[in-house]
């Protein structure tokens, strides 16, 4: 009976929104947890079992830490490629696709513009990945001002079609000579590659996330673009009547976070696989869109909502590595996560 | 006669069945953004289906319950949708992305021992006298069950909309909550009603690609049909007549590009398997001035801005 009223008090206090945001959101995260245990119990398996490996191949050993790291790298980035076009009004579901077409920029300047110095080569492909990114997303904001055409729908599909184009070029133009007919580019030279940490594949890239969310923090917050920014999303009509270029605005903010959704898929090529190939992200941005809607698209939030969401990917590979769970399950709990924060944050949208 | 009517001819004749699953995903979610809420999960839904009607009828050995099954799974899935944006007020457009990727992860798991099983499905059943009418016969009248069901369901859906009480309060909802309310009707009860619907719908669009187009279940089956159907629905400014327009025109190009690949075209296969998203961006962003005037009044604070 006690334990119970506990429970009750518990729920009530986050249910009922007295909680500071938080502690709600790490009750959410705690019950979708809870509720994929039992669900993994109503089927026969051991939830005690599978979070043990989990949290102790993930958080419990360096490599295992490591790697968490790897995968919040693209996670960063591409939820802040949401959350900053978000701050105008936009939701940029292409995150995945603008990826790809970075990854795709990086590879052409390793193919095509190989200069020998590291120093130079990997802030070239840097920039094109963003340049890629950009452009890819700068298709959707343009059909959006010119034609209406509203960008949910116009991401979406377009991260499709760049999973394809990366398919045109590895499979046709692109394809290495000396690959035994598999759809990859060359490999990369050492100049054009992220080094790492010694003995893990945590690289270099590290500091891409790192200047972005500083960055992105700084502009939203401290400076007159990032006011204009909030002035545009929270309501355009008024934006436009004190002379803020509402367009322009658009424009550009959905051209950044493409941009830095490019830089992901620049250290992914440059820092894990080494030369681009078919599925270089499998949902790294999709992931990432649903990081920056977990973290209300508030940068430093984005951080660690990416920590979570790469503790239960990483630890989805060690449970099916185990045999414990298929990886496909994961998404499963993510999507858990994502309903009871979403839901425990009533009425009070950050943004959007 | 040219390799290229040749072609054309058969993106035309092979334009009805890849359509299909995406029209009854359009209907879905056409419901239910009637009903003024829009549902990303249709993907999601149409994944539960194409997974639960396969393993239905795998274990069944009916075409008949695997459909139900389907229905029942997009639907069930829909609800969770249903109680998050009505109950507890959250964003429609993370919480359908986020059921998407639900939907995506339970199907991964549960098709996973299936994804070899072989099904008799449902298979094409002639019409007598209308199957021979010369070249459109063959491609309208001998098909599955579930094209010819998808053929009467949208004039009566239509019907439904414009000509009965229920497809009044239904519209009248979406266009205005609070008007709805005023009027004696109950929205809440409206709205979950409608996504529940459009969830079985999507359910069923699934089944039709598993249990009839491809008699096959592999993980991701759906590529994005359920997010094409958000699109299509927009094409078609929420009339589900229209909306059968879009999914032929989306089942032509699926066709053009079979056809373009059997014929050998020099054109690399990925650029030919581009052609249904970006016919569909295309036509969204052609038509979008008279779509944007036909949205119901209840979406416009979610899809604010552009159509």
């Amino acid at each position: 009976m006690e334990y119970r009223s506990t429970l009750q008090q518990a729920y009530g206090f986050a249910f009922n929104l007295t909680a500071p945001p938080v502690v709600r959101s790490l009750f959410a995260v705690a019950m979708a947890f809870v509720v994929f245990g039992l669900l993994l119990l109503a089927i026969g398996r051991d939830p005690v079992e599978a979070y043990t490996k989990m949290f102790q191949g993930t958080l419990g050993s360096k490599l295992g830490l490591s790697e968490v790291g790897v995968k919040m790298i693209p996670f960063v980035l591409t939820g802040l490629a949401a959350a900053i076009p978000a701050r105008v009004g936009l939701i940029n579901v292409g995150g995945e696709g603008q990826l790809y077409i970075g990854a795709w920029a990086a590879t052409g300047v390793v193919l095509y513009l190989g200069v020998g110095q590291i120093w130079l080569m990997l802030p070239l492909m840097a920039a094109a990945g963003f340049l890629g990114g950009a452009a890819w997303g700068a298709i959707a904001v343009f059909l959006r001002n010119w034609r209406g055409v509203n960008e949910v729908i116009t991401t979406l599909l377009s991260n499709y079609v760049a999973i394809l184009l990366i398919n045109v070029f590895v499979f046709g133009l692109w394809k290495n000579p000396d690959g035994f007919g598999y759809p990859y580019t060359a490999d990369f030279g050492t100049e054009a590659i992220l080094p790492a940490l010694a003995g893990t594949r945590l690289h270099l890239g590290l500091v891409l996330p790192v200047i972005a969310v500083v960055a992105s923090y700084l502009v939203l917050t401290r400076t007159t673009w990032g006011y204009n920014m909030r002035a545009v999303g929270g309501n355009p009509e008024a934006a436009r009547r004190r002379g803020i270029p509402v367009g322009t605005y658009l424009v550009i903010a959905m051209m950044v976070g493409g941009g830095i959704a490019g830089l992901a898929g620049m250290s992914e090529v440059a820092g894990i696989q080494h030369h681009l190939r078919p599925g270089i992200s499998n949902n790294l941005g999709f992931l990432g869109f649903l990081a920056s809607w977990l973290a209300g698209h508030n940068p430093t939030g984005i951080v660690a909502a990416s920590f979570l969401l790469a503790v239960i990917i990483v630890g989805g590979d060690v449970l099916q590595f185990s045999g414990n769970l298929p990886s496909a399950a994961m998404f499963i709990l993510i999507g858990l996560v994502l309903f009871f924060v979403l839901g425990f944050r009533r009425l009070e949208r950050a943004t959007a | 006669m040219s390799t290229f009517w040749i072609v054309l001819g058969g993106a035309f004749t092979g334009a009805v069945g890849p359509g299909i699953s995406v029209l009854y995903a359009t209907y879905g979610e056409l419901i239910t953004e009637r009903a003024g809420r829009i549902n990303l999960g249709t993907e999601g839904c149409m994944l539960m289906g194409a997974c639960f009607g396969f393993i239905a009828t795998v274990e069944t050995g009916s075409a008949t319950l695997g459909v139900l099954a389907a229905m029942l799974a997009g639907s069930m899935l829909s609800l969770i949708f249903a109680y998050l944006v009505i109950f507890r007020d959250t964003n429609q457009l993370a919480t359908g992305f986020a059921l998407t990727m639900f939907g995506a992860g339970v199907t991964a798991w549960a098709g996973r021992d299936y994804v070899d099983s072989l099904i008799g499905g449902l298979n094409p059943i002639s019409i007598p006298l209308l199957s021979q009418i010369p070249l459109v016969g063959k491609a309208l009248f001998r098909q599955d069950i579930l094209v010819y069901l998808a053929y009467a369901l949208g004039p009566l859906l239509w019907f439904g909309l414009y000509y009965t009480k229920w497809g009044l309060s239904l519209r009248a909802v979406g266009e205005s909550v609070t008007v709805a309310f005023a009027a004696g009707r109950n929205p809440a009860l409206i709205q979950v009603a409608a996504i529940a619907f459009g969830g079985a719908l999507s359910g069923l669009g699934g089944a039709q690609l598993s249990l009839a187009f491809t008699h096959t279940w592999s993980e991701g089956m759906t590529v994005g049909r359920g997010f094409i159907a958000v699109g299509l629905v927009i094409f078609g400014m929420w009339s589900p007549v229209r909306a059968m327009a879009g999914a032929f025109l989306f089942g032509g190009a699926i066709g053009l590009q079979l056809q373009l690949q059997s014929v050998g075209a020099p054109v690399s296969p990925f650029i030919l398997d581009m052609f249904p998203y970006v016919i569909t961006l295309a036509v969204l962003a052609l038509w979008s001035g008279a779509a944007s005037r036909a949205m119901p009044e209840g979406l416009r604070t979610v899809l604010r801005g552009g159509t």
